[in-house]
């Protein structure tokens, strides 16, 4: 592993992390309407306003409000919701993992579906399935997913109900929470029929959220397939008698995987902006309603925790996927 | 490759020629607009609400019984100038910001690039919520701030093509000719950067449609009574159980217009860049 690469992309994290930080502070700022204003309604007096602004750090300068938010936030501390009381932290931990459940169910249908369809493609190419599948994942990428979900919804939760609608597991259900993902809690406090259900409620949301990913990878996978499958090696393989299958998926599919990786780590972007509207139609309790809620609320300190997190997950995917391919393909050099 | 060989090899590519069919079929409807509709896509009919798709309203009515089809069409209006002037956004200051940072290097690329990428930062959607709520809700807002989120794709497409053009023996023969950094960007890097930078822009096209229709979807798009796509799903969502048709023709509309592009976009880049060519 090539520690100094590391080191340097660590110190560029930093740096656009702060670029983050001021620039959501900033833009917060120019959000037209009082937050104090907001909280006490239209009846404060005057005096009341000037108080609660005082509380919360509002009468200070912007460099100051800057300097406190930062020194917090890198003790762990982001601030209290302004709607709730509660700390910003504890509000987004919860729902954190909520959303990163469905995410990860979303990458699992996607890898799983668009690897499997973009190699039978590749294999098969100028085929009906070739030309059927390349088709389709070309909807899949102008799929409106708000629109999907609700069509979802109405077919198969509705018209022959099959699946719930909304949340994430049904009234009077309660598991102890350990690790806060419903799945992972089931199984450990042996609750098959809690499994079931939750499992039940991720369905839809998670293939609502992975369809456009599934397109993507499908797409890359065949592309990358199709060019692995023109090598030299896997010609020689082929000539030694092996099995056809074989040959495709160690040969073939173990060499297209590094775009594949590429894209599928690119991809998290995506999945966390079709978060934010998957979360909305099936009223799943993650990060992404909540940040929609608390925008509309001018909650100052739950938005800059989201964000702030949203964009930390961001850029440590992109670092992982660049480690993971140097990794992946030990003749990839760095250019120091 | 003059433009009636592109024109040909564009008809010829068949993703591409399907594409071109679905953006004229829409273009078309928009244009022709109020002479297609049947009803007037503003005005409520209370007697008429949430009807079912029949021989009357095709795609039935909403929940003020309004032609759904009417505002579909009147809709596309919205949509294309949507995809117009958000990817205009993004395009122009995209350009001018990754010729910048590519022709001139550091410090001047150091600093554009490390802006740009506190920009992609972000989920995309997220951005786009995140300017709206400050600039506030409206559809010349959506715009807006659908094209600010793209600049920095732009930029980064731009300034790659840049500096693989800034080392071509044409370009330095131009500058030791004394040609000025002026001359060289303008009649020399930026002609030579149009082929990538015009099919990202149709491609682009579909995403921000999509974006402004999600940010509709949000209500933080276009305010009723305007028959934008997104803002009618959202109505729609309301009465998904006994209405599903008041999100379903709109959405459909959105899947169709993005997908067009989509495949233009593709087709555009196997005939501009036979490298690219998608096999």
């Amino acid at each position: 592993m090539p520690w100094r690469y590391v080191g340097r992309r660590l110190l560029q994290l930093a740096v656009i992390l702060f670029g983050v930080s001021v620039l959501v502070f900033l833009m917060l700022r120019l959000i037209p309407g009082d937050p104090a204003q907001l909280l006490l309604g239209e009846y404060a007096t005057p005096a009341e306003l000037e108080q609660l602004r005082h509380k919360l750090g509002l009468d200070r300068s912007l460099a100051v409000q800057y300097w406190v938010y930062v020194k917090s936030a890198l003790q762990g501390d982001m601030g209290v919701s302004i709607r709730t009381g509660a700390p910003v932290f504890q509000e987004i931990a919860p729902r954190l993992i909520a959303t990163v459940e469905l995410s990860l169910a979303a990458m699992v249908i996607a890898t799983l579906f668009g690897v499997g369809a973009g190699v039978v493609s590749a294999v098969r190419q100028y085929s009906v399935w070739d030309y059927l599948t390349m088709f389709l994942a070309l909807v899949g990428v102008s799929m409106p997913i708000f629109w999907l979900g609700l069509m979802l919804i109405y077919l198969l939760s509705v018209k022959y109900p099959l699946f719930p609608m909304m949340g994430r597991l049904s009234m009077g259900l309660d598991i102890p929470v350990v690790t806060g993902l419903v799945l992972v809690d089931a199984l450990l406090s042996f609750r098959p029929d809690v499994l079931w259900d939750g499992l039940h409620h991720l369905i839809l949301p998670a293939f609502t959220l992975a369809t456009i990913p599934m397109a993507v990878v499908a797409r890359i996978t065949r592309s990358s397939m199709l060019e692995v499958l023109d090598q030299d090696y896997v010609r020689t393989a082929r000539a030694k008698g092996m099995d056809e299958w074989v040959v495709i998926l160690r040969h073939g599919l173990r060499n297209a995987m590094l775009p594949v990786v590429t894209v599928l780590g690119l991809n998290l972007g995506l999945l966390l902006s079709g978060a934010v509207l998957t979360e909305t139609i099936f009223s799943w309790p993650g990060l992404g309603r909540y940040v929609v809620d608390s925008l509309m609320g001018r909650d100052y300190a739950a938005v800059q925790g989201c964000i702030l997190i949203f964009a930390v997950i961001m850029t440590l995917i992109n670092l992982l996927v660049d480690l993971v391919y140097v990794v992946l393909d030990p003749r990839i050099r760095i250019h120091e | 490759m003059n433009r009636l060989e592109l024109f040909t090899d564009l008809l010829r590519n068949r993703t591409a020629a399907l594409g071109l069919c679905l953006i004229a079929g829409i273009v078309a409807v928009a244009l022709a607009g109020p002479a297609l509709a049947p009803y007037d896509p503003l005005v409520p009919a209370p007697l008429d609400r949430l009807q079912p798709p029949s021989a009357q309203h095709l795609f039935g009515t909403d929940s003020l019984g309004r032609d759904i089809l009417s505002r579909v069409i009147h809709g596309s209006r919205l949509s294309l100038l949507i995809g117009i002037i958000s990817v205009t956004i993004s395009l122009v200051p995209g350009t001018v910001l990754g010729l910048l940072a590519g022709y001139f290097g550091d410090p001047l690329d150091s600093i554009i690039m490390r802006v740009m990428d506190v920009l992609l930062a972000f989920p995309a959607v997220l951005l786009a919520i995140f300017i709206t709520a400050i600039l506030g809700p409206s559809l010349p807002n959506t715009m807006i701030a659908v094209g600010i989120v793209y600049i920095p794709h732009y930029a980064r497409i731009v300034r790659s093509n840049v500096l693989s053009l800034k080392q071509q023996l044409f370009v330095q023969a131009i500058r030791h000719l004394g040609g000025s950094h002026a001359r060289v960007i303008l009649l020399h890097i930026l002609p030579n950067t149009f082929a990538p930078i015009i099919v990202y822009a149709t491609l682009g096209m579909g995403t921000a449609v999509l974006q402004a229709a999600a940010l509709g979807f949000l209500g933080l798009g276009a305010q009723p009574p305007q028959p934008e796509w997104g803002a009618m799903l959202s109505e729609g969502r309301q009465y998904i159980q006994m209405a599903p048709h008041v999100a379903g023709f709109p959405g459909l509309a959105i899947l169709l217009l993005v997908l067009g592009f989509n495949l233009f976009g593709d087709g555009l880049r196997d005939v501009l860049d036979p490298s690219l060519r998608s096999r």
